[in-house]
């Protein structure tokens, strides 16, 4: 152990740099601060490089992280796009004043429904809220009514949610405009009283599968997902439905959006109107994903059930609110 | 064992201290930012989320937490090492070696592991076993490392004078383990207080699971900055407890004659049973994490080892982590020096804060850079310079501790003997000290090298856009539940972290200065 270590140390820390390649922002690449789920943006991206040779670097994390993070940066942001599981974290940049709109033939692609009016984002796939259930444990008539009703004393200990989420906290986002502040308020203290906390949908519908809870609130696709591979976190798990314009009926969209501080705005619009086209859209239809497509005239997956039958509520995405939300459930100590 | 506290040569006192207080500035940027957040909050919203029923059940379960888990390590770390350094117990090399081995299964692998066998395992009983599993290592090493070490003159003194055996071993010895234990416990303590991946999977609350959820939904909103104050001044008070344990007292042996290795206690038909305890826990440290590994392999086939993702994941850990070694350990040296050299306030001070940063976890450093290099010093913004000085901050305890024990046996008159002799400060620094303390230099390295390939939640937030290690790899892929896709990643973890426990073991079983 002479001091020649250090000296091949040295060496190897002024290659570390090289280890780690930042993309460099001459590049015709872009960068995208990707919310959704990496297999899903993994796919997205390959797709699109695919077809226009622009290369695609992801950088994985949650919504509203992100959504913070991309103020934080402001003017200085290295992202080109961010894609969104669920529309709180959009709205939150689109306040900020931070997107580009949209190129008309892009917003063209997409129903009014799934899109806000602003034309700053658009929705590129959405997911229902569903309470996933243990079929060997609760019977079609036993299950709540209602979202609300899980604040009911005879829910306590019984269901499950990840609080920690942007796909919980974007169903507290629809039940806060649905329902309203106190209504909101008083239905979270409930739940912190009621619920058990995991970290993860899919870790909630695991831990309903093992019969460690008979229901949890979360979005359809982790079960279709599941029961595509092996069904070993599923198979005991069936899936409710609200329907019925109830707060457990809202279809969360995801966002997509470029930047105005993009250095590669062309590109950048490229792949949002490509997520948003036939192609991406065809991707939610065959892949594992299991979302639903919400381009004019794309398919989801058949084996979902139909967005026209879910019955769910009318939830403008640009109302939805998740600083009052991460407040409120910081209220309730679910945060 | 005191010698004497003398001065040291006055031509070093002037430089050492000046790179000390850099470096300890650089680690007060984090806890900087966490105080200037708390000032940007307000008094009034600042009280509502800290005086909140939260914050006390985070409080009481992180407290139960590291008051249950330390007292287990300490006894477990002492009992093995005292059989493999002072017992006849059969195949003893290889029982030392398996007692630092769990250290190359990162703590959330472990966490996996367990979660996979016990799918219902939850909460503080699931903490404490997990931590204890995956961190009383870190109390093995300086424990069984002092043991080897201390001349057995005393305890044959003692027994000369008609004391039992086990009263040697609990005047005689346990004193001078002080160091070690308080060292030991104190970095386990702080691992507890800083670690988040392995608290995630089994759904136990610390404040770092927090802190990291209210990132998670908003990034630096202040009730994140308001938990990492509370954290701090937890990691302060276990900071302030080891420092009054530890004690003024000095370690090293000075006087005539050699120490020589202690003689082992004859086991005899005990050894049977005293071989029970390694094998335990070595089958459910180690046994249980690779055999869940090797399970998710077997069940996920030649489908999970996709070369294209993997490839590039390990060879951005592997400089990561070896850059990040690197630097730690430069940044270290000053303080670790002065701490032995010339103990006073100013490096309590000193010291002090760099514990401090090596409490706080990943996120908070994470987002104080992020920050800093956003407004600040946009060229640094995602770069790999960040990333590693962020590491360098974050594991600059274990560069410190590994050091300061090693540099604590350095007789300080071969420093002053060169330094008379008309070497200049540099060449004393390199031709003594950092000769001798080289083990210190080793381990140093290959502990803030297994931090960096485990470390999680600033490399999230931090790395350059495209980089993937196989921390972020594993955590994505089993936060998917793809525990068969997560499986390689954590096997390849676990192969690089190996040969760095390895190095670990190897420089613990040397006897410094020799």
């Amino acid at each position: 152990m002479k001091l020649s270590i250090f000296s091949v140390a040295l060496a190897l820390v002024s290659a570390a740099p090289l280890v780690a390649n930042a993309q460099d922002a001459s590049s015709p690449g872009i960068t995208v601060y990707n919310a959704q789920h990496e297999s899903l943006a993994q796919a997205w991206a390959d797709g699109f490089t695919k077809e226009t040779g622009i290369k695609v670097t992801l950088r994985n994390g949650g919504d509203t992280e992100f959504g913070n993070q991309i103020i934080q940066e402001g003017a200085a942001s290295p992202a080109d796009v961010f894609l969104t599981e669920n529309s709180p974290a959009m709205v939150l940049v689109e306040n900020a004043g931070l997107f580009a709109p949209l190129d008309a033939d892009t917003l063209a692609l997409v129903p009014d429904n799934f899109r806000p009016a602003s034309g700053k984002w658009t929705g590129i796939a959405a997911r229902s809220t569903v309470f996933a259930y243990d079929s060997r444990k609760l019977k079609p008539d036993q299950l709540p009514k209602s979202l609300m009703d899980l604040a009911d004393p005879s829910w306590k200990g019984r269901w499950a949610a990840s609080p920690s989420g942007a796909d919980f906290q974007a169903i507290v986002a629809a039940m806060l405009e649905l329902k309203g502040e106190q209504a909101t308020a008083a239905w979270l203290k409930a739940m912190k009283e009621n619920f058990t906390a995991y970290k993860g949908n899919s870790t909630a519908m695991k831990a309903v599968n093992a019969g460690q809870t008979e229901g949890a609130v979360i979005y359809h696709y982790y079960w279709f997902g599941d029961q595509a591979k092996t069904a070993e976190n599923s198979k005991n798990v069936a899936l409710h439905y609200f329907r019925n314009q109830d707060p457990g009926a809202f279809v969360s969209i995801s966002g997509g959006g470029v930047l105005a501080s993009s250095k590669h705005p062309k590109e950048a619009q490229a792949f949002i109107k490509w997520i948003a086209g036939k192609g991406g859209q065809d991707v939610l239809k065959t892949g594992n994903s299991f979302e639903y497509a919400v381009g004019i005239g794309a398919q989801s997956n058949p084996k979902l059930v139909p967005l026209s039958d879910l019955q769910a509520p009318k939830v403008e995405p640009s109302n939805l609110k998740s600083k009052q939300v991460t407040d409120l459930m910081t209220a309730a100590g679910l945060l | 064992m005191r010698s004497g506290r003398r001065r040291a040569p006055s031509r070093r006192i002037r430089w050492m201290p000046i790179l000390a207080i850099v470096v300890s500035l650089a680690t007060l940027l984090p806890l900087g930012f966490v105080v200037w957040a708390g000032i940007a909050t307000g008094w009034g919203t600042a009280a509502a989320l800290i005086f909140r029923p939260r914050v006390g059940e985070l409080l009481t379960s992180t407290v139960l937490l590291v008051v249950c888990t330390l007292p287990l390590c300490i006894v477990l770390a002492t009992a093995l090492a005292w059989l493999t350094e002072r017992s006849d117990l059969p195949g003893v090399r290889i029982w030392a070696w398996l007692a630092v081995a769990p250290l190359a299964i990162p703590a959330f692998v472990q966490s996996y592991a367990w979660i996979t066998l016990f799918p219902g395992l939850h909460g503080l009983f699931a903490g404490v076993l997990i931590s204890t599993l995956a961190y009383f290592p870190f109390l093995y090493l300086p424990v069984a490392a002092t043991l080897r070490r201390i001349d057995p003159g005393l305890e044959e003194a003692a027994a000369s004078l008609g004391q039992p055996p086990w009263r040697v071993f609990f005047r005689v010895v346990v004193p001078q383990l002080r160091l070690a234990l308080c060292g030991g416990s104190l970095l386990i303590g702080l691992h507890l207080l800083a670690e988040y991946g392995l608290y995630v999977f089994i759904r136990f609350d610390t404040f770092t699971t927090a802190i990291v959820e209210q990132f998670q939904s908003t990034f630096n909103g202040p009730a994140a900055n308001m938990l990492a104050g509370v954290l701090v001044l937890c990691c302060l008070g276990l900071l302030a407890l080891e420092v009054v344990l530890r004690g003024e007292r000095k370690y090293a042996r000075v006087g005539s004659g050699a120490s020589r290795p202690a003689p082992r206690t004859r086991l005899g038909r005990r050894r049977i049973i005293c071989v029970l305890l390694p094998a335990g826990v070595t089958l459910l440290s180690i046994g249980v994490p690779l055999l869940t590994i090797a399970q998710w392999l077997a069940a996920g086939g030649s489908a999970v080892w996709q070369a294209d993702a993997m490839v590039p994941a390990l060879m951005q850990t592997l400089g990561l982590a070896i850059a990040g070694g690197v630097v730690a350990t430069l940044a270290a040296l000053p303080m670790a020096w002065l701490s032995v050299r010339s103990p006073g306030p100013l490096s309590r001070l000193l010291e002090g804060s760099n514990y401090i940063i090596g409490a706080l976890p990943g996120v908070v450093v994470a987002l104080a850079l992020v920050t800093i290099t956003v407004r600040v010093v946009l060229p640094l913004y995602q770069t790999s310079v960040t990333l590693i000085f962020a590491y360098a901050l974050m594991f600059l305890p274990r560069a410190l501790i590994s050091l300061r024990a090693s540099i604590a046996q350095i007789p300080i008159g071969l420093e002053q003997a060169a330094a008379s002799l008309g070497r200049s400060p540099a060449r004393v620094m390199s031709s003594i000290t950092l000769r001798l303390a080289a083990p210190g230099v080793a381990s140093g390295m290959a502990l803030v090298g297994l931090g960096i390939t485990n470390e999680l939640t600033a490399t999230q937030m931090l790395a350059p856009n495209g980089v993937r290690t196989l921390a972020m790899a594993f955590w994505s892929l089993s936060g998917e539940i793809d525990y068969a896709g997560a499986a390689p990643y954590a096997l390849m973890m676990v192969v690089l972290s190996v040969p760095l426990t390895w190095v670990l073991y190897a420089e613990s079983k040397r006897i410094a200065g020799r």
